[in-house]
């Protein structure tokens, strides 16, 4: 394997094109330092009526906060009051602690299911939460740590920053495909949709410009998915087995539901469309078919039997390279992204935290689909010493080849070129193309694919 | 209005069967909900055995059966409300005026009449199911001074009754106030056992709501009105009443646990099989149809897509036949190279050609009203004189666009009377309210209404003692305004707007002297002192947006023909053999740049890019209101979808110079 891989040490940044590449850093954000509800610890105690607590907590905590405080408050209301919402209390504990067992991600709280869910690594730590690239223009959105979230496009300074009421902890973030300016963002209690006028130079559009979208039990959300032709926005939450399906310009969402697996946690459409990749906290995932919307179930059993299982059933390839893509993040990678040309894919390798050897790297792979499905290891991409990749993303529609932009733990995102011409034009990698980027530009760090053969 | 139905064959041969289905299984489903029902009634904590066995003995008695025969003789008459009601084109009231025309008509009086009697039924059923106290109207009693045995009124059973008609009137009442016969299109197709699985859940929260609502409402009604029915029916039935039990218009009768659990639990029980019906119903016809594109033989032409889509009178077929285009262009790549096919004998592109011709007539047609409102609407609100919106009317129906798609306003109108505001006032209410209300009516006098309504409501008005101030050209949109408004001269002689006021409007009009002046001055000052009432402002004030929502009422149409002619124009670029898409390309790209100036200007207009607000689990339809966001994106996405298929290629297209400046921001993705 090793004497396949050629390893490329990324160490200067000089951008191809002239797209922006910031940095932050965590002492220039300062995220929410204490949630909402927490807030009462910088208050005096203070004893008000039982009635006036008893309304407090069912605002506060719902049913559970007001059997806890009828239960704490057992010397004030009548004796058979406080055994009962005790014993509810306990059956209430019991209930859920059973249903936790099952599905043990519901007893996290809703910012560590984020950082679970993420698709960001270390989500609670780092300073960008969230990053994606317009599908049609060079324009990306950095969901940052301070819960804003920037706006860079290339050839322009302006860069629009968003913040909203109801944007806290984001999640995910995805522009609407065959839109300008529309923008989903998912957070910790709802869906908001930016609309950012791309011709306006505003860089603080008011609040009005989003949509917030918000279904009773449906939040933390942590993946959103916009349909390819851009009709229809899914949206996922690990507490709610229903996935939404929402006609955003009507504000409506249609749920489909499903019980299995305990919530949905990850989302992705094929290319074109027609099918619909739904994964959950469990071993298991869905492959919907979006014409009437059913569902296959596919089991994700530990073990190389698994792929030759997935081998025998008959499969489209698309259907092929989910199973794998899913397969590896499920055992040992983190995260995978496949350009959009479907020659290359990027392979995060989550590294171990406690040895100091060991970091996290991409690693690279060119992939065929025909004749037959290949996958061959091209190369590493590692940052400078200290920093490691944390999430990953192809540029949509590089020229020349693949952009590989890449968020590093440092709070700097920067982009790896991959100059190639496509396979299926020329029938192979040129080299001539490749040297002559490379006698053209010497000083810039040009990941250049392997011949391999 | 069936028998214009009649005719299509869509109806008779997929509509109806539709129908029937849904009532079938509406019927099907009775004896569960039935059984849970009489579950819950006959609850009791403390005898679980004891309950189950009573429950299972009650399931299996006559009575049992008999209600459920009195029930399902419900649903059939709810299932054919549904089918008699049912409109996709929502009428949207203008004021609360037209509104309360609406609830007043005497076919909604009929409709209202129905559902009281149907609930009575359906309570009349519950009371018996549930027994012990509720079971009869007459129980026996002692007299207290005299002591002998008589039969005396049980107000419980009487409680229960009134309270099925008065969930029968709000269920008939909120029907027309949230367009509950309004049937949406779901943006996503699913088969029918999914979605019923996936809205039942909402279903049963509703009924549960509206229950809970109707007996907090019913409950007060009582409270104050109750004496009136109680000694009527005692009086007729000679009935006693029993003066040993609490009467139940009291405080302390009404605060009876049981009795209001009871009265919950049953109303539950009627909203839920009225609400499960319209569910079905919505499912079933909202079910997607599969038209051949072409036909095979010469007896099936009129249904394959191009003929239909090209049918008028029938809107459920015309809304089909387009989802089918727009789930045909998106997901079958076999019936769109029929659509890109020649025809074997010449050779010509028919299939895309009237396809195309259709969607873009239907677009055209949405331009066209968009700007006739544009037009009408001067910057202070005001309506400007109709010759002129009607002048661009008929001046660009007469252009190469064929206007056939006017007719898709027109079509729920006609078949249902009921929804015409403006019909509403000629029968119901007097000739002297007509003249008040006329202007405010929507649907005939709005700029945005077909010259064929107004034509159609003139006819109807030859009968009606003033007829002719419907044809007045000047009309108000908002009330203060609206009385100054027909002021100015009027050349085509109609009689002045208020006939009340007016005693010889005749005369007026053929001495226009001092006598004329007068009469004006007068006119002005009674209009200016209606003004000040407010009450009357508050019937006659335009609601917000709801031109905006009438103009977009139909849009469904119009976004289905957006997705799938960009879509076949995007799948054309590949797939396209023979060229067919390239001649209308121009025309479609100036179409949609049209559409999307008009639209873009519509939506500056005050009110138009406001928000509805979100209603809370209620089983009126809302979507509707929200048909104009919906609509801009659609279109939005159509020309991005067409612009980032052929990218520089648009460059050869043969379109005007403005339209490429437009297109041209499309390609950048500025717009």
């Amino acid at each position: 394997f090793c004497t396949l891989v050629k390893i490329l040490c990324v160490s200067g940044w000089l951008q191809p094109c002239d797209l922006p590449s910031p940095q932050f850093t965590r002492d220039t954000l300062k995220g929410h330092s204490r949630p909402e509800s927490s807030s009462r610890s910088a208050f005096l105690d203070q004893r008000d009526t039982l009635w006036m607590r008893s309304a407090g907590a069912w605002r506060d905590a719902g049913l559970y906060g007001l059997l806890d405080e009828i239960t704490n408050s057992a010397e004030e209301v009548p004796r058979f009051l406080a055994v009962g919402s005790a014993c509810v209390l306990a059956l209430l504990r019991w209930a859920s602690s059973f249903h936790g067992s099952l599905f043990p991600h519901l007893t996290l709280s809703s910012d560590e299911m984020v950082a679970e869910f993420s698709q960001m690594l270390d989500w609670s730590d780092s300073a960008l939460r969230s990053f994606a690239w317009h599908p049609h223009t060079d324009k990306f959105a950095v969901a940052l740590l301070d819960d804003s979230i920037r706006i860079y496009k290339s050839n322009s300074s302006a860069t629009p920053t968003l913040k909203h009421r109801c944007q806290r902890s984001v999640c995910a973030l995805q522009w609407k495909p065959l839109c300008g300016s529309a923008l989903a963002v998912a957070c910790q209690s709802c869906l908001l949709i930016w609309h950012v006028d791309p011709t306006s130079l505003s860089t603080r559009p008011s609040s009005g410009c989003a949509q917030v979208l918000s279904h009773p039990g449906h939040s933390p959300i942590t993946s959103i998915a916009w349909s390819p032709t851009g009709s229809l926005l899914v949206s996922a939450s690990p507490v709610d087995t229903a996935m939404m399906v929402w006609d955003v310009a009507a504000e409506s969402a249609v749920p489909l539901q499903r019980v299995g697996g305990g919530g949905v946690t990850y989302l992705s459409w094929s290319p074109d469309g027609s099918r619909l990749l739904a994964a959950t906290p469990s071993a298991l995932f869905r492959v919907w078919e979006t014409r009437m919307w059913t569902c296959e179930r596919w089991p994700c059993l530990k073990g190389s039997c698994q792929v030759r299982k997935l081998r025998k059933l008959s499969i489209t390839v698309f259907e092929l390279m989910y199973a794998f893509i899913y397969f590896f993040k499920l055992t040992f990678f983190s995260q995978t992204s496949w350009d959009p040309r479907g020659e290359r894919l990027a392979v995060l390798l989550k590294g171990d935290s406690q040895a100091v050897n060991h970091p996290s790297v991409i690693a690279v792979f060119k992939t065929r689909s025909s004749p037959v499905f290949e996958l061959l290891p091209c190369g590493f991409v590692m940052g400078e010493a200290g920093a490691e990749p944390r999430f990953m993303q192809f540029h949509p529609h590089f020229q020349h080849g693949a952009l590989l932009t890449v968020c590093w733990s440092d709070g700097r995102i920067s982009h790896v070129p991959f100059y190639f011409s496509s396979a299926g034009l020329l029938g192979g990698d040129s080299p001539q193309q490749a040297l002559a980027s490379n006698t053209a530009d010497h000083s810039s760090n040009k990941l250049y694919t392997e011949q391999i053969s | 209005m069936f028998s214009l139905k009649q005719n299509s064959w869509f109806i008779r041969k997929v509509v109806i069967w539709r129908a029937v289905a849904s009532i079938a299984w509406s019927v099907l489903l009775l004896p569960v909900t039935a059984a849970v029902f009489v579950l819950l009634s006959r609850f009791s904590l403390f005898h679980p055995i004891q309950w189950i066995s009573d429950c299972t003995s009650l399931l299996a008695a006559s009575s049992t059966v008999f209600s459920l025969v009195v029930l399902c003789g419900v649903v059939l008459i709810t299932g054919f409300f549904n089918l008699e009601f049912y409109t996709l084109v929502p009428a949207i009231p203008c004021s609360r005026m037209a509104l309360l025309g609406t609830v007043l008509h005497p076919r909604q009086c009929v409709h209202s009449l129905v559902y009281c009697t149907m609930g009575m039924l359906v309570m009349w059923c519950a009371s018996v199911t549930i027994g012990g106290r509720y079971s009869t109207l007459g129980t026996p009693c002692r007299q207290s001074e005299s002591g002998e045995v008589v039969t005396c009124l049980n107000e419980y059973h009487l409680f229960i009754l009134l309270a099925g008609a008065f969930m029968g009137y709000s269920h008939s009442f909120l029907g027309v106030v949230q367009n509950m016969y309004y049937v949406s299109f779901q943006p996503i197709q699913q088969y029918k056992y999914p979605r019923f699985k996936g809205c039942l859940p909402m279903v049963v929260k509703c009924s549960v709501i509206q229950a809970l609502y109707s007996a907090r409402n019913f409950a007060a009604f009582y409270f104050f009105f109750g004496y009136a029915p109680k000694t009527w029916i005692s009086s007729t039935l000679n009935l006693q009443i029993d003066s040993s039990i609490q009467p139940l218009d009291s405080l302390t009768g009404l605060l009876d646990f049981s009795l209001l659990y009871h009265l919950s639990i049953s109303g539950t029980f009627l909203y839920l099989t009225w609400y499960l019906t319209v569910l079905l119903f919505r499912i079933c016809v909202t079910e997607a149809y599969s038209f051949p594109v072409q036909s095979t033989f010469t007896e099936d032409a009129e249904q394959s897509l191009p003929k239909v889509l090209a049918e008028k009178n029938t809107l459920v077929m015309k809304f089909l036949a387009l989802q089918d285009l727009a789930l045909l262009s998106h997901h079958s790549l076999s019936r769109r190279l029929e659509v890109f096919s020649l025809s074997q004998p010449g050779g010509h592109a028919h299939n895309w050609n009237a396809i195309s011709r259709e969607c873009l007539s239907l677009l055209s047609e949405l331009t066209q009203r968009l700007v006739a409102h544009q037009d009408a609407v001067a910057s202070n609100g005001r309506v400007k004189s109709q010759s002129a919106s009607s002048d661009t009317r008929s001046a660009s129906s007469s252009s190469s666009v064929v206007s056939g798609t006017e007719d898709i306003a027109e079509t729920p109108r006609l078949s249902v009377p009921l929804r015409t505001p403006g019909s509403v006032f000629k029968s119901s209410v007097g000739g002297a309210n007509n003249a008040l209300t006329a202007p405010f009516t929507p649907d005939v006098n709005s700029p945005f209404s077909s010259p064929a309504i107004r034509r159609l409501v003139g006819q109807q008005d030859r009968q009606s003692p003033c007829f002719g101030t419907e044809q007045s050209p000047h009309i108000m949109r908002r009330g203060p305004k609206l009385w100054s408004a027909s002021t100015e001269s009027q050349s085509s002689g109609s009689p002045p707007a208020s006939p009340a006021t007016v005693p010889s409007p005749p005369a007026a009009s053929q001495k226009p002297s001092f006598l004329a002046q007068w009469l004006q001055n007068r006119r002005e000052q009674v209009k200016s002192f209606l003004a000040k009432r407010v009450l009357i402002m508050y019937l006659f004030n335009k609601l917000p947006e709801a031109s905006s929502q009438a103009l977009f009422a139909d849009s469904q149409a119009h976004i289905w023909a957006l997705q799938g002619l960009s879509h076949l124009v995007a799948a054309s670029f590949s797939e396209d053999q023979f060229g067919v898409v390239q001649t209308t390309l121009p025309n479609v790209l100036s179409c949609l740049v049209v559409l999307l100036e008009a639209v873009d200007r519509h939506f500056k207009l005050p009110h138009a890019s406001s928000k509805p607000v979100r209603t809370i689990c209620s089983m009126g339809d809302s979507t509707y209101k929200t048909l104009r966001f919906a609509l801009r994106a659609a279109l939005k996405t159509a020309i991005y979808k067409i612009t980032t298929t052929f990218g520089e290629h648009l460059n050869a297209v043969n379109i005007s110079t403005e339209h490429r400046k437009r297109l041209q921001q499309f390609l950048e993705f500025k717009d």
